[in-house]
């Protein structure tokens, strides 16, 4: 019971937090509610028992990559405010393609229901995330090191000054 | 919850996420649609690898978030070079390819 009102109550304010993010016309403000829908995120997580990526999704997402966006926004932007219309004239087509995927989806799963019960935690799911990634998935765990460095340079290289 | 019920949540959060990258007419928009969409797909795996009771999909999820914050890194960067170059960071300015 408690735990449906707080899916319940988690859902909103990630569906709400969500459509604020693509439809406020201060860009600065769709960041904020990027990190609240992020933190939500990660409280979905929470109620589906992963506690460790709840912890990662607030570190990097909420934490880094809100960070960011914000330094790119106010170096791209002079002046931070709504002087220039952030949506473009096609909001009925957007809303036509998005809205036609929704409902095709959601058509899917009518159509094969999957009455998968819940299973019980099996012991320790952050002890089995660590385990898989060294032993299992040890390769594309050495080669997302490759790509964060990859990244790094790239970033660097791009935005290095003029010179 | 059962897992239809996130299975929803994820769908709409993906459509969402979609009408963003669709109407946002600044780059830095555009990429916090992809944002919600990746945050999407992020749901499905957890909830499908805890309602098999399988761990390789929350292991995915981490890969997923890792590779997403390389790629928000290097996107900005690109915003950032391309407003360095152009003055401007809304796409439909960003038609120099355009014949």
């Amino acid at each position: 019971m408690i735990a449906s009102i707080a899916f319940g109550v988690l859902a909103v304010v990630l569906l709400a937090s969500a459509l604020a993010v693509v439809l406020t016309r201060n860009l600065f403000h769709s960041v904020l509610y990027l990190a609240l829908s992020l933190t939500a995120t990660a409280g979905v997580f929470l109620s589906l028992d992963a506690e460790f990526l709840a912890a990662i999704q607030l570190l990097l997402y909420a934490g880094g990559v809100v960070t960011i966006v914000v330094f790119a926004i106010v170096v791209t932007e002079r002046l931070v405010g709504d002087r220039i219309s952030q949506t473009s004239r096609q909001l009925g087509a957007g809303f036509g393609i998005a809205g036609a995927l929704l409902v095709a989806i959601l058509a899917i799963f009518r159509r094969s229901p999957l009455p998968i019960p819940r299973p019980a935690v099996s012991g320790d799911l952050t002890r089995a995330i660590g385990q898989s990634l060294l032993t299992t998935y040890v390769l594309p765990f050495e080669l997302l090191g490759v790509l964060f460095l990859a990244a790094l340079v790239g970033a660097l290289y791009f935005a290095r000054p003029d010179d | 919850m059962t897992l239809q019920a996130y299975l929803t949540l994820a769908a709409m959060l993906f459509c969402i996420g979609l009408f963003g990258v669709l109407t946002r007419r600044n780059t830095i928009g555009i990429l916090l649609g992809i944002e919600l969409m990746l945050n999407a797909v992020n749901i499905n795996l957890v909830a499908f690898a805890r309602f098999l009771g399988d761990v390789s999909g929350m292991v995915f999820t981490v890969f997923t978030i890792c590779i997403t914050v390389a790629e928000v890194a290097l996107g900005l960067a690109l915003v950032i070079l391309i407003y360095r170059v152009r003055r401007t960071a809304v796409a439909d300015h960003l038609d120099l390819l355009r014949g």
